[in-house]
């Protein structure tokens, strides 16, 4: 058969036959979507990229909360009788076509006057006329067009933000003055003693002066106030040498211009502050498409449907639950408080909360927990507690989750700061005692001098620009970090644990292993025909890993729920389930999930489901066993413990059934011996141990969807490159220590000057901006290499 | 000489009137999204190739 694949989302489509405009398509979904868009005259879509879509999903129902006013008016960033403005997380934006075609709704949709996507967050802000077109609407064409925007309770009443723009304000007040101050020093750097500069100078200089005024009181505030804390707390951190350098430069600068013995060194200042806030610039750059703090609120519904005291249903905010409350939990829908099944059959997906990769079947009169994720059909229940009270939100009240991990670790920058401040000072005292008995005239301006040329300024500037070009590097290999700290604290691991459902092993894909008598070709197509019937999540596993057999029509086919399925084909017939369900008696004790079969009333034999590991598993731990302890910690029975000791090195720790709070525990346990922890997993059971360790990375198949709360993201298709990012941050950090020696070289030049009394305004102003400058350049270029280095190895595994 | 008074308040004010629209730049969120811009320049022509054929019926307003 021929290769086709869907023009509209890329998917394999050789086995169906949906053709629509001389197009192939996977699935009437898709190809609904491209009459939309070929009815409006939108194909330029596929112009812009190949199979630029998505699969719209069913949503009946599903947005039905946005009928609630108040819910709708907590959404909306503006709201008056003509226009509704408000902005759509949409998970799915991904490629230009994806602006093109949401920038271009109002052909869709008269209603929507203006839609303005930003690519970085992921987010579409549309303006509509809510007289035609309501919320709800809005939501649904969006849906069928394959772009289903993702509301959870985040979003509840985050209408009107207030971005943080402080920083590119500071930065633009730094660098207005430094251009300024540099082109009104100039004429005095070059003096040649002409008449009209002695007439002039007094007002260039005040010029000057009234120009580093907002430089030192607003763009540098957060060093004067950082050094403060610092010292406040007995801390020498980075910022008290540079606080000190600062004030020093203004003052001593003032001073001079007032008293008329020179030009001070106001370009110097504001050079130094403007490089200081650029590094911090830089440093900042995060991925504002990823959320690293996500907490069971970024996964919550914001409505659910209650059904009220007269049998209708009606939409309330999740926050508006109250104890004794009918809900109705749609097929898909995740439940939100804990509560008790009333009506309907419930299979419950609990990954999120315990990481148990199998769903469990719960009976009317079960208790239910919040965070399950309902799997079929529809069910009622009674609500027991309000969402704050239930068992998975209270998880996040342990204080691990308000602790800050920044603030706790001295990063090598403020490290060496210490040194450096209590060096700095004492080579200022001795040298102006040197100076009081020499030449006192002298002792005051050296005294200054070396505190003004020792400022620090391309030590501080070294780490941000290593780590921050290292965040941009990791990121294009799809290693996602928080801030720049979280590499440095990365180098300093050697304990890595990891989660095993999800983590090591892949989340879709398993293995099955047959043990029994044979089975013969008939037999098996038999088995397969009837596996076909069943909707069962094993049955649907094991009818798609079994061979390809012709199908045959059975006869009598039974469902019997929690046990199993049984059918009939001509004179044989066949069961499928559990153990005693197919007449097995003699179970021996196996923990994996398995599905036994018996044909005409004989036992055959038993599939056992295994989970399969990422790619490259084994060689990762090779390589991470020798300078790195690794444990394991699995939420999951022990099925696995015989296949996982095969497969990884001897010494690594295996840990089973493993609670959520005990792997909190086990890791806290370990720093306080004094380990540094790597955690990585991937759904929210493992969010305590997560927020614990030193390090927590969250692996991701698709790192829009959702990961919990953490220090980095990773996308696990690079799963096996970890030894190679923890490798690369160890070099961020060799190079940082070769900026420190470089910056240091520059320092000693300087001190020379100041300690002889030399230090004219020109050569800082020469010295200064050339340390900083070659600190960029070689921090960006060695990074550069390392990055390069890190890309060779992906690309070659 | 007292020409460069005049010079000088004539290049600060120009100085401080582009420090002012680097302001308002920012504060009207230019500066949030540095990458989608750069996309959408590119469409403008998408459109005016696709105008021509399209029908007056889909066109809004």
């Amino acid at each position: 058969m021929e290769h086709r694949t869907c023009f509209h989302c890329g998917l394999d489509s050789s086995s169906v036959e949906i053709i629509y405009d001389e197009k192939s398509f996977c699935c009437q979904g898709c190809k609904t979507v491209y009459e939309i868009f070929s009815a409006n005259d939108l194909t330029s879509y596929y112009d812009l990229q190949q199979a630029p879509g998505a699969t719209p999903k069913e949503i009946e129902g599903k947005y039905n909360f946005l009928d609630n006013a108040k819910i709708v008016e907590s959404l909306l960033e503006f709201d008056d009788e003509k226009t509704q403005i408000i902005t759509l997380y949409i998970p799915h934006i991904h490629c230009s076509s994806c602006i093109w075609i949401l920038e271009n709704l109002n052909k869709l949709n008269a209603s929507i006057s203006s839609s303005i996507v930003n690519f970085g967050k992921k987010t579409v802000r549309i303006s509509y006329n809510p007289e035609n077109l309501s919320l709800k609407n809005l939501v649904k064409l969006l849906s069928s067009i394959g772009y289903e925007p993702f509301i959870s309770l985040d979003d509840y009443s985050v209408g009107k933000k207030n971005v943080d723009r402080s920083l590119i304000y500071k930065l633009g007040v730094a660098g207005f003055a430094f251009g300024n101050i540099m082109f009104l020093s100039f004429p005095e750097y070059f003096q040649v003693n002409e008449y009209w500069l002695e007439q002039f100078k007094h007002l260039f200089r005040w010029l000057m002066f009234s120009f580093s005024v907002p430089v030192v009181f607003y763009s540098a505030q957060d060093y004067f106030i950082s050094a403060y804390k610092g010292l406040k707390s007995r801390i020498l951190n980075i910022d008290v040498p540079i606080a000190l350098g600062a004030a020093v430069l203004f003052i001593r600068s003032t001073a001079e211009i007032i008293l008329d013995i020179g030009t001070g060194f106001f370009d110097s200042l504001a050079g130094l502050i403007f490089f200081l806030l650029l590094g911090k610039f830089f440093q900042q750059k995060t991925y504002s498409f990823l959320s690293f703090e996500r907490d069971y609120k970024s996964y919550f519904p914001i409505g659910i449907t209650k059904i009220t005291s007269e049998e209708t249903e009606e939409s309330i905010q999740v926050y508006d639950i109250q104890k004794g409350d009918r809900l109705l939990i749609r097929n898909e829908e995740l439940i939100p408080v804990d509560c008790i099944l009333i009506k309907g059959k419930a299979r419950i997906d609990y990954s999120f909360v315990t990481g148990e990769s199998e769903a469990v079947s719960k009976q009317s009169g079960d208790k239910l927990y919040a965070g399950g994720k309902q799997l079929q059909g529809s069910i009622e229940v009674d609500v027991l507690k309000s969402v704050e009270q239930s068992y998975l939100t209270q998880l996040w009240s342990n204080d691990i989750f308000s602790k800050n991990k920044e603030d706790a670790f001295t990063t090598l920058t403020n490290a060496i700061s210490k040194r450096f401040t209590i060096a700095i000072l004492s080579i200022a005292f001795i040298a102006t005692a040197f100076w009081l008995f020499t030449d006192a005239s002298k002792a005051l301006n050296v005294f200054t001098s070396v505190l003004i040329i020792a400022c620090p300024c391309a030590i501080a500037l070294a780490a941000p620009f290593t780590l921050g070009n290292m965040l941009r590097i990791f990121g294009k290999q799809k290693f996602y970090a928080k801030n720049a700290s979280v590499i440095e604290q990365l180098a300093e691991i050697n304990t890595i644990i990891f989660d095993k459902t999800g983590t090591i092993t892949a989340n879709k894909e398993t293995t099955i292993a047959y043990e029994g008598s044979k089975l013969s070709t008939a037999e098996e197509s038999f088995l397969k025909s009837t596996l076909r019937n069943s909707n069962h999540p094993l049955s649907r596993s094991l009818y798609a890993l079994l061979n390809e057999h012709d199908i045959v029509t059975i006869e009598n086919y039974e469902e019997h729920i929690g046990k199993g399925i049984e059918a009939k084909y001509h004179q044989d017939s066949i069961k499928i389930g559990s153990a005693p369900f197919v007449g097995y008696s003699q179970e021996t004790e196996t923990l994996n999930t398995a599905v036994h079969v018996s044909t005409n009333n004989t036992y055959r034999g038993k599939f056992t489901f295994y989970n399969r590991y990422r790619k490259g598993l084994s060689k990762l731990f090779n390589q991470l066993k020798k300078d790195y302890d690794l444990v394991i910690l699995s939420g999951d029975n022990s099925g696995e413990q015989e296949n996982l000791t095969k497969l990884l090195p001897a010494k690594t720790k295996l840990l089973f059934n493993q609670k959520p709070e005990d792997k909190l525990d086990y890791i806290k346990h370990h720093q306080n011996s004094g380990a540094k922890v790597l955690m990585i997993g991937d759904g929210l059971n493992d969010a305590g141990a997560l927020a614990q360790s030193d390090v927590g990375i969250a692996i991701s198949e698709n790192v829009n969807v959702f990961s919990p709360a953490c220090d980095a993201i990773l996308d696990a298709s690079n799963f096996n490159q970890l030894f190679n990012f923890i490798k690369a941050s160890k070099s961020a950090i060799k190079i940082i220590k070769w900026s420190f020696a470089l910056s240091l070289i520059y320092n000693c030049i300087g001190l020379y000057f100041a300690v002889t009394g030399q230090l004219a305004p020109v050569i800082a102003a020469i010295l200064m901006p050339l340390s900083s400058i070659s600190i960029v350049v070689f921090t960006t270029i060695s990074t550069n290499f390392v990055g390069k280095k890190i890309q060779q190895k992906v690309e070659k595994t | 000489m007292s020409v460069i008074y005049i010079l000088l308040a004539i290049s600060i004010i120009v100085a401080i009137g582009f420090f002012i629209a680097f302001v308002v730049a920012v504060k009207s969120g230019q500066y949030d999204d540095s990458y989608t811009p750069s996309v959408r320049m590119l469409f403008e022509d998408e459109l005016v190739k696709e105008k021509p054929k399209k029908s007056i019926l889909t066109k809004k307003e």
